[in-house]
């Protein structure tokens, strides 16, 4: 296996959808290419860093809805009724 | 022990109900209860304010309309919130383009013998600090906005919003295998473009 194949392969390899001979390919390629170990891990991380975005208990809490958008939508509402 | 989910749907129900008689008090305490969460999912989508408010807008009046329909299978919260992403990706649509850059850019360089061009290199991590941690924040929304729409799109569903690849295909018109594609070229490009700015520096 390649870096090419690898980085193709490395999605399925997170999902655990890649047969067990590809994955020991691939396994194996981690072991003989400290940069595409370090890219899996970074790769891993971006998910990561994604998934913060919207779970971070210190993250943009939903604040109170704007009163005028509040009024803005009640006032939409009335127009088309 | 009673489970959560069907008490939370017990709540919901005499809203919804007050809803359906059409109670004007009704239509704003769902505005008020719901509408925080849903801007910041418009937000998501629509780095322009104006553009997540009338998302919000356009989701409630939505709403509003098909509450008839609601059947209560899903929560309240699961049935906006897949409005307002509908909503947000109609008001993209309807936005003109800007000139995007293309993915095949933001994808790693491999040599002819299928080599990475340039190796990849270890991230600094981050500080545990309430600062560093919002300006992280700001750089992965500010770089996932960098991307092109359809990969963006993609990427918001499912890596933010945590939607499955199904959902994701139904929502944006396209197949589970095209989502996949789209999925992992989108992370490789915002991994690229996070690179920069997260790797270590000189010891």
């Amino acid at each position: 296996m390649n870096c090419r194949e690898f980085v193709d392969f490395l999605m399925d390899y997170l999902d655990e959808v890649l047969p067990r001979r590809q994955r020991s390919t691939f396994e194996a390629h981690i072991d003989e290419c400290p940069s595409c170990g370090t890219y899996l891990e970074t790769y891993e991380e971006t998910v990561r860093l994604g998934r913060q975005i919207c779970s971070d208990p210190e993250g943009p809490v939903p604040e109170d809805v704007p009163e005028g958008l509040v009024e803005a939508i009640l006032a939409a509402r009335r127009a088309t009724n | 022990m009673s489970d959560p989910s069907i008490e939370a749907d017990r709540d919901e129900a005499p809203l919804i109900a007050r809803l359906r008689r059409g109670e004007d008090a009704a239509f704003e305490e769902l505005i008020r209860a719901y509408g925080g969460r849903l801007l910041a999912v418009a937000r998501r989508f629509l780095p322009v304010e104006e553009d997540a408010r009338d998302a919000v807008q356009d989701a409630f009046l939505s709403a509003f309309r098909a509450i008839e329909s609601f059947q209560g299978q899903a929560r309240l919260s699961t049935w906006l919130h897949r409005i307002v992403v509908n909503a947000a990706l109609m008001k993209l649509r309807s936005r003109s383009r800007k000139p995007e850059v293309l993915i095949e850019d933001l994808l790693p360089d491999f040599l002819e013998d299928g080599h990475m061009a340039s190796p990849a290199v270890e991230w600094r991590k981050p500080a545990d600090d309430p600062v560093e941690r919002s300006q992280l924040r700001a750089l992965v929304l500010d770089s996932i906005h960098r991307l092109p729409e359809a990969h963006r799109n993609v990427l918001i569903l499912r890596d933010i919003e945590e939607l499955d690849t199904e959902e994701t295909a139904e929502i944006l018109g396209t197949s589970a295998n095209a989502v996949k594609t789209r999925l992992h070229r989108a992370r490789q490009a915002l991994r690229g473009l996070l690179e920069p700015q997260l790797r270590k520096g000189p010891e």
